[in-house]
């Protein structure tokens, strides 16, 4: 891997970097880069550490050692700006039942200063009919946490009642407002056909404007010219050796 | 190397430690081995007192170490904050219950004392009642730090617990002050008389001094016992998940 | 500002749609209130003696029970972590929730507070006394409560630890606001005693919300 730090075609990049949660190592010695217009697809088996790399690149979590870099400069240098570039969707929806679809969506783009592109983001997502319904109403899809089944085939029909409504919600709460950066950790998972084929739309819409997106999965993306990275290679061995 | 991070500097400090404890330990048992005959045989009965003044030695050291205990506390976990080593936590962590039982002992001794000089075995004093505040912060952060799965979790949480605790104690130790002397006649005696005779104040120090060397060895054993139980549980984890990452590698990896 | 704005619309808004949390809280502060004549007996001049601490004592156990929720909730559906990530400073986002709760808990609990005096028999120069105290003190425990809530984010037996390690940090609260009562009673000057909380608010103001974030960024490490 091309890794030269003055590289003015590198927009995002992490090198040597260590992870450990809790007692255990997770990965050790990970690197990865990408340009304007490029994403990432993380994979490798459950427990390698997608989510964890997704969180160092977020700067939620920190790297034992390494260092992750935008544009040459350390991401935990400078957090807020860093926070302020990107979007990110984790395992959860980070979706308020109490509030209406569009106050949710309203509410994160009063964060960053946005109010123009809600009716997009829901129109993309097709959630527009339901904007003035609380979010409790919306379908869950499945659990996440208590079992990480395999996400359904991107070419499903569609289904009786869509699947994965919070969750489309939670991704239309990052193509309302703009920011170069997308982390997506496993972001169709609960989706149906429609809503995976959303996904990849707003993925290519985003990347085409010059955007990164890194997109960690399960399953097989459709996205043309995606970079791939085995987390799994990085593996780190037990932590102490007796 | 760098996966040994969080075993390197431990070990160092284990040894100092095994150098170090022979010394503490010894040191504890005839500093406080001479404090307690000098104080209990030697010295005089205050004229006031009698001879209850002589659970002034244990008390008064006890609640000095209450409070080194804390500052130790808080110093360890603002080391862990602020250069994220396991450590420090463990210090911190290993501090605590030495505090506590320091604490208590204070309180305790203060509780006896205060049966025949009062009267009564517990009277809104304001210093005994700081402390009992304190043994409160005491058990706060040992709750804490034990209350969650993730070490790093307790670790961190308990630290930020410890540092809000320390920049209270004084705006606590000031208010029970105010109030006490709102709500009671100055007439009480209070504990730890500050004017002291010369005969009286060589067994307070010798006391004081024990009890240090007491707490330097009780924080060396704990951390030891600190350190091999997270290195046992570092080890569980891994056997947990070597097999695992065999047998699902793709076959690139591990090589 | 905008989006402390919008941060602190968010919670009001939360707390109004689920209004259960408070008025929990306010009836808890009642029930704790009358039950202290059951227990002492009803004799004027004791109950008199003891309202000002025994309202201050029920009303600051009152607002522990609401404190839980907008923090745990955030951190269990996701929230805090995109929250984490926005342009808004992580200590604003936490100030807001501490706003909402003196906002939407305390405020209720001050307004209560002269209403359950009267069952008390406060004495008379008592009754402003104890709302400007409860005004003024409540901030503070809105505040290091928000510390409290931000440390115990996923821990086991959460609500119950809450209320332990922040209570006896707010016993400095507790002696000056009952003190003020008093002394409004006895005739004597009240302005010092309000004049203590008022910088325990400023002072905790200054720190606590950068506590509670950094409580809430390890929290989702």
């Amino acid at each position: 891997m091309n890794r030269a730090r003055s590289d003015p075609a590198i927009a995002f990049s992490g090198r040597a970097l260590d992870c450990m949660r809790g007692d255990r190592w997770v990965f050790s010695g990970l690197e990865f880069a990408l340009g304007a217009g490029d994403v990432l697809v993380l994979s490798g088996p459950n427990g390698s550490g997608k989510s964890s790399l997704l969180r160092i690149m977020a700067g939620l979590l920190a790297p034992v050692s390494g260092a992750v870099q935008w544009h040459g400069a350390d991401i935990a240098d400078d957090r807020d700006a860093h926070a302020a570039r990107l979007h990110y969707v984790g395992h959860l929806d980070a979706v308020k039942l109490a509030l209406t679809v569009a106050e949710n969506l309203r509410f994160w783009a009063a964060l960053r200063g946005e109010r123009d592109g809600i009716d997009r983001a829901l129109d993309e997502f097709g959630l527009a009919p339901l904007a003035d319904l609380p979010a409790r109403f919306l379908s869950a899809g499945q659990r996440r946490r208590l079992a990480p089944a395999p996400p359904p085939p991107p070419a499903r029909p569609p289904r009786f009642r869509p699947a994965g409504q919070r969750r489309r919600l939670a991704l239309a709460r990052i193509a309302a407002s703009a920011a170069p950066l997308w982390l997506l950790d496993e972001p169709t998972v609960a989706l149906d056909g429609e809503g995976v084929a959303a996904v990849h739309a707003a993925i290519r819409a985003h990347c085409a404007g010059g955007g990164c997106c890194v997109v960690s999965t399960n399953t097989a993306l459709d996205l043309a010219g995606a970079a791939a990275l085995d987390v799994g290679r990085y593996a780190a061995g037990p932590a102490v050796r007796p | 190397m760098s996966r040994l991070h969080g075993l390197a500097s431990p070990a160092r400090f284990l040894r100092l430690a095994d150098r170090v404890q022979p010394w503490t330990g010894w040191g504890a048992a005839l500093l406080i081995g001479a404090g307690l005959v000098v104080g209990l045989g030697f010295s005089p009965a205050d004229y006031q007192q009698g001879e209850t003044v002589r659970i002034m030695y244990i008390h008064v050291p006890a609640a000095w170490m209450a409070l080194f205990c804390y500052a130790t506390m808080a110093l360890g976990a603002a080391a862990g904050l602020i250069w994220r080593h396991p450590l420090a936590h463990v210090i911190a962590h290993s501090a605590a219950p030495i505090g506590a039982c320091f604490t208590i002992v204070c309180l305790a001794t203060g509780m006896l004392w205060g049966k025949p000089i009062w009267g009564r075995w517990w009277v809104w004093d304001a210093r005994l009642t700081s402390v009992l505040i304190l043994l409160f912060l005491y058990l706060g952060y040992i709750a804490l730090a034990n209350a969650f799965d993730n070490t790093a979790r307790g670790d961190r949480s308990s630290a930020i617990l410890a540092l809000v605790g320390a920049v209270n104690l004084p705006v606590i130790k000031f208010s029970v002050d105010w109030w006490n002397t709102l709500h009671q006649p100055a007439s009480v005696t209070r504990i730890g008389a500050p004017a002291i005779h010369d005969s009286m104040l060589a067994p307070l120090l010798l006391m004081a001094a024990g009890f240090l060397c007491l707490f330097l060895t009780l924080l060396f054993v704990r951390v030891r016992a600190g350190l091999l139980a997270r290195r046992l549980r570092a080890l569980r984890h891994a056997r947990a998940h070597a097999p695992a990452v065999g047998g699902m590698d793709t076959g690139t990896g591990l090589s | 500002m905008n989006a402390f704005a919008a941060a602190l619309g968010r919670e009001l808004r939360l707390a109004i749609r689920e209004p259960g949390e408070a008025a929990t809280a306010v009836m808890f502060f009642v029930l704790a209130a009358i039950l202290f004549p059951f227990g002492v007996g009803p004799e004027a001049n004791l109950l008199a003696r003891i309202a000002a601490g025994v309202l201050w004592v029920a009303a600051l156990l009152a607002a522990m029970l609401s404190l839980e929720r907008p923090f745990l909730g955030d951190y269990e559906d996701g929230n805090f972590e995109v929250l984490a990530l926005s342009p808004l400073a992580l200590s604003l986002v936490v100030a807001a929730k501490m706003l909402a709760h003196w906002l939407t808990t305390c405020i209720p609990l001050v307004a209560a507070s002269p209403l359950l005096a009267l069952l008390l028999d406060l004495g008379g120069g008592g009754y402003l006394a104890l709302v400007a105290a409860m005004a003024l003190g409540t901030p503070t425990v809105s505040l290091i409560g928000g510390v409290g809530a931000a440390l115990t984010l996923g821990a086991r037996r959460g609500g119950v630890l809450l209320s332990i390690l922040v209570l006896p940090l707010l016993v400095p609260v507790l002696i000056f606001g009952a003190a003020a009562v008093d002394a409004a009673i006895a005739g004597l000057p009240v302005r010092q005693h309000l004049m203590v909380l008022a910088a325990m608010a400023l002072a905790a103001s200054a720190l606590c919300p950068w506590a509670s974030a950094a409580a809430v960024r390890q929290a989702l490490e």
